[in-house]
């Protein structure tokens, strides 16, 4: 059968880190980096007679992304111990959900060029992350660093309903989305806050049995999965063309640099992680005030606000799309708009100027901090021609870097149009003066010949005239 | 009354009179554990003596300030080496913990200290609580003070040799099965296990987390409620802690046990009970009524599922918990290894003693994929079922009354070789464990052998009070009849 027809069937494992402040079970940071064990405590550490206690905010983050995914949120819920010995792993058990995970059967809708589309979520679940275990070549020995012992995570299985990376990159990019409005996590995949496995069968298309699955481990970046999901497609295919084998269930892992995978451990030597309730936490009981809570808290997400600023503001789709794909960045946009009264205009400096200031310096939206109170003030103060175009880029750019009062700074810059017609006129009487060809091309009927008169004036008073006004004068005195 | 016969509480109130001082208790104990320990071996680490006198004077100066004046202000107490305290190795009687130092102390033992209590170190026991006996512990057995060719029952045994031998005035112990009570009744002293939850089990290390309990052994049953007035109440550090306003275990002993309705398991008197022991205890239950209880036998459901039941989870929660002992962060770790696994595999199998191998076997088997439902879940749905027979039981009665193990200690060295027959023994403790209800169990008389018999009460879940009024009162009319009772050495 020939490749094209062929189908690749994806799921995948989605492990985020939770935006929390301190641990899963104890009160150590979560704090990314700081010496060796300097976040740690006889919890974390899995020390004799420590005993876990649920972080509440973990859980709340939880619920909020099963109730952003349309999940049921599984009002009686339990974790449950996975026994496996390894040293990163303190307790040498991880403190996860087997048996009732927190949230499940929830779905969220993808755009892909292709159409929209819905992708189930099978389940979310709560767990603690382990340490981290460092090699040192000097002392030929293994050292065990527990910082990220307990960190929060949040595992978030999909159903098998995607078919290409492009759905799959679609997904990941949705998830983050809700992720990020939520606050719920940082979402970095470089940086190891979300990462994915994934797992891959192959089927003849229009077939609705399922091939025998592969999960890939060790994907680092969204571009990553596209080329392991089209990789691992290809070596299964191959295998039942070629080799005229049947694909072994397995776990492998990916290495992104020889864009090829290897197999870690086969279903046979699947460990037996003897799940059982973890008897030092009590069942987590979702009370109802507990979900009304978080329900209330909820913020709008991107579909909703997308309806509304069509409908309030009337922006157009690609406006729109840029604006809500961060919270922060809608967050200014309504704000100045509110502001400033010019919604297109608002949205203008947000998906152009600020666009190209953030891609100059490397930044993203979280790290903007200039007031939208400043760029409405600079927006109004272009809209009544008080500054020019070019001179509204240049404060622009002030107002992004240190988010100065524009006002303040157009006038210490000298940047406010000189609106004193005596010193307009006097200009434009000179610029006449000092040009009689282009005054005579103009009077000639050549109109064109006023645009050299009009950059006369413009270098006479600095560019802080407004050129519509210095025409229309010019204009003027050429007819008398 | 000299001070090696006081009670905790009573030598207390003497030292807040000024009648005698905490430097002459802890000359009493100390000269006590110096001619007794060497024959009885209740103690794994004894603070130093320095460090002891220090601290002595320093509680001394509390209470003459005032700032310090709780019924056990002042008392030399034990504490079972499965309980943290910064400081002082923990070692749960293991060569795996041998030489470990924890960098902090379990809740019970910090509001013990709190109180004004001065701890003397820490007490053998059976290695990780796993034992009836005390002779599991990797550092030879602790005797029994009544007779020191026998036994003192486990796993706390450290704990009840030291209150019966004057070794201390009162120590702490924990019971996921028994272990309080059983070695309260080999050796003649007053031990509760309060109801689950009661008692924070913070830096308490665990054995079967759903079942372990720290509770007092006393010299009576007044030491017994002041030990627990001070280590009970909730704490945020254990989140299976309850929320307990209830803690004052003192003020209700003198409510008497008139009226009280006692139920007696009949099937805690068939086959495999001791004679004398049943004797024992039934002529407790008779004495009972002739203080104005009402005493009835009754049929309680599932008991002899008890003990199937409760080693299922106990193994299971077991084998998980201790997987912590690797070599890896503390504790012992093999000499000789090839890679990880090995050094895993040597580590345990050499740090840990056979008992407790065989119980992390048997977790593990437990827990493994394909017997999980078999057995894991099916030993969980008969403990609903023994929780239920035990609502039904208190509907009807206040208290069920019963002994505490089927025979007095046994001789040392008998019991390890059947450990099957040792398991069987726990039938009348471990139901307390499976419902989460509290149990006391006092002195009430010996065999022919002069080997202490313990009589068993249980309550219903929060019901400490009832437990505490009955035992007081009983306690009181043995006192009254010249009958000498728990810790008071012959």
């Amino acid at each position: 059968m020939p490749y094209e027809q062929y189908e690749t069937v994806i799921g995948l494992e989605t492990h985020v880190e939770l935006a929390t402040k301190t641990k899963l079970f104890c009160g150590c940071s979560t704090e990314f980096g700081g010496k060796p064990n300097s976040h740690t405590c006889p919890v974390c550490t899995g020390m004799p007679g420590s005993l876990p206690v649920l972080n509440r905010q973990a859980l709340k983050y939880a619920i909020a992304v099963g109730l952003a995914t349309h999940c049921e949120i599984t009002r009686h819920s339990k974790f449950d111990r996975k026994n496996y010995f390894y040293p990163d792993n303190p307790q040498n058990y991880q403190i996860s959900q087997l048996y009732l995970p927190i949230c499940r059967n929830g779905w969220v809708e993808i755009s892909t060029p292709s159409g929209k589309k819905k992708i189930g979520i099978h389940e979310i679940h709560m767990e603690e992350d382990a340490g981290k275990l460092i090699h040192d070549e000097w002392t030929d020995s293994s050292l065990v660093d527990y910082n990220r012992s307990g960190v929060p995570l949040i595992e978030i299985v999909s159903e098998p309903d995607m078919r290409s990376g492009e759905e799959v990159t679609a997904y990941l990019e949705k998830l983050r989305l809700i992720l990020s409005y939520l606050g719920a996590s940082d979402c970095k995949l470089e940086e190891g806050s979300m990462r994915a496995d994934v797992n891959i069968s192959v089927r003849p298309a229009g077939s609705s049995l399922f091939g025998t699955r592969c999960e890939m481990k060790n994907i680092n970046s969204f571009k990553a999965i596209e080329r392991c999901i089209r990789g691992e497609a290809e070596r299964q295919i191959e295998r039942i063309e070629e080799d005229k084998k049947e694909v072994v269930q397995e776990t492998r892992r990916w290495d992104d640099n020889k864009e090829s995978s290897k197999a870690m451990r086969s279903k046979e030597d699947a460990k037996d992680y003897r799940y059982f309730p973890d008897p030092d936490l009590v069942p987590i009981d979702v009370s109802d005030e507990l979900l009304a809570e978080i329900k209330e808290e909820q913020p709008e997400f991107q579909e909703e606000k997308a309806v509304r600023y069509k409908e309030e503001y009337g922006l157009p789709d690609g406006d729109i799309r840029v604006l809500t794909s961060d919270k922060r960045l809608a967050e200014i946009f309504e704000e100045t708009a509110k502001l400033s009264g010019l919604p297109k205009k608002a949205s203008n400096w947000l998906i152009v100027e600020t666009q190209q200031l953030m891609k100059e310096k490397n930044e993203e939206p979280k790290d903007l901090h200039f007031s939208p109170e400043h760029l409405a003030v600079l927006i109004k103060m272009a809209d009544e021609n008080k500054v020019s175009s070019g001179a509204a880029r240049q404060i622009f750019n002030a107002v992004y870097e240190n988010d100065c009062d524009p006002e303040a700074y157009a006038k210490e810059k000298g940047l406010l149009i000189v609106h004193d017609e005596g010193a307009l006129r006097a200009a434009a009487e000179k610029a006449i003066d000092s040009n009689p060809k282009a005054a005579a091309d103009y009077r000639a009927g050549k109109e064109k010949a006023i645009g050299a008169l009009v950059g006369f004036v413009m270098k006479e008073l600095h560019g802080k005239a407004d050129p519509g006004q210095a025409g229309q004068l010019l204009a003027g005195l050429l007819k008398n | 009354m000299e001070i090696k016969d006081m009670t905790a509480v009573g030598l207390s109130a003497g030292i807040r009179s000024g009648e005698t001082s905490v430097r002459e208790a802890l000359d009493c104990v100390l000269k006590s554990i110096s001619e007794n320990e060497d024959r009885i071996h209740a103690y794994v680490t004894l603070e130093e003596p320095e460090k002891l006198y220090k601290e002595a004077e320093i509680i001394q100066k509390k209470i003459d300030d005032g700032s310090l004046k709780g019924p056990l202000s002042g008392v030399p107490i034990a504490v079972k080496d499965n309980m943290c305290l910064a400081g002082m190795p923990t070692t749960c009687s293991s060569k795996i913990l041998e030489n470990f130092h924890s960098t902090y102390t379990a809740e019970a033992v910090r509001r013990l200290k709190d109180a004004g209590v001065l701890i003397l170190g820490k007490t053998n026991m059976d290695e990780f609580a796993m034992g009836s006996t005390t002779e599991t512990s990797a550092f030879g057995p602790t005797r029994n003070p009544r007779n020191p060719d026998h036994v003192p029952g486990g796993s706390s045994g450290g704990s009840a040799a030291a209150v019966a031998a004057g070794e201390c005035f009162g120590a702490l112990g924990s019971d996921t099965g028994g272990s309080i009570r059983e070695p309260a009744s080999f050796c003649g002293v007053t031990g509760l296990k309060p109801t689950y939850g009661t008692v924070s089990r913070y830096g308490l290390v665990a054995y079967g987390s759903s079942l372990d309990q720290i509770g007092p052994l006393a010299r009576d049953v007044t030491d017994c409620a002041a030990i627990l007035s001070v280590i009970s109440g909730h704490d945020p550090k254990d989140s299976t802690s309850l929320e307990r306003k209830d803690t004052d275990f003192l003020s209700c002993l003198n409510e008497g046990i008139r009226g009280m309705k006692i139920g007696i398991p009949k099937a805690y008197f068939g086959a495999g009970l001791d004679q004398e022991v049943g004797d024992a205890v039934l002529k407790a239950a008779s004495e009972m009524k002739s203080l104005g209880a009402e005493v009835s036998e009754f049929d309680l459901d599932y008991t002899d599922y008890a003990v199937p039941c409760y080693y299922t989870i106990a193994d299971a929660e077991a084998s998980s918990n201790l997987e912590r002992f690797d070599g890896i962060k503390y504790g012992y770790r093999a000499k000789d290894y090839e890679g990880l696994h090995d050094m895993y595999k040597k580590t345990r199998s050499q740090g840990f003693g056979p008992e407790v191998r065989r119980r992390i076997m048997l977790g593990s088997f437990i827990l493994s994929s394909g017997y999980y439902d078999a057995y894991y879940l099916k030993a969980l749905r008969v403990k609903a079922l023994i929780r239920k027979a035990f609502d039904k039981a208190f509907s009807g009665f206040d208290l069920i009354l019963g002994p505490a193990a089927p025979n007095t200690a046994p001789l040392l060295g008998t019991s390890l070789s059947d450990p099957l027959k040792m398991y069987l023994g726990d039938i009348y403790t471990v139901p307390a464990n499976l419902a989460g209800l509290p149990g006391i169990v006092l002195p009430c008389g010996t065999d022919a052998k002069g080997l202490p018999v313990g009589v068993q009460l249980m309550a219903d879940c929060f019901s400490e009070n009832k437990l505490l009024r009955a035992a007081y009162a009983y306690e009181e009319s043995q006192k009254a009849a010249g009958r000498k009772c728990s810790g008071c050495r012959e």
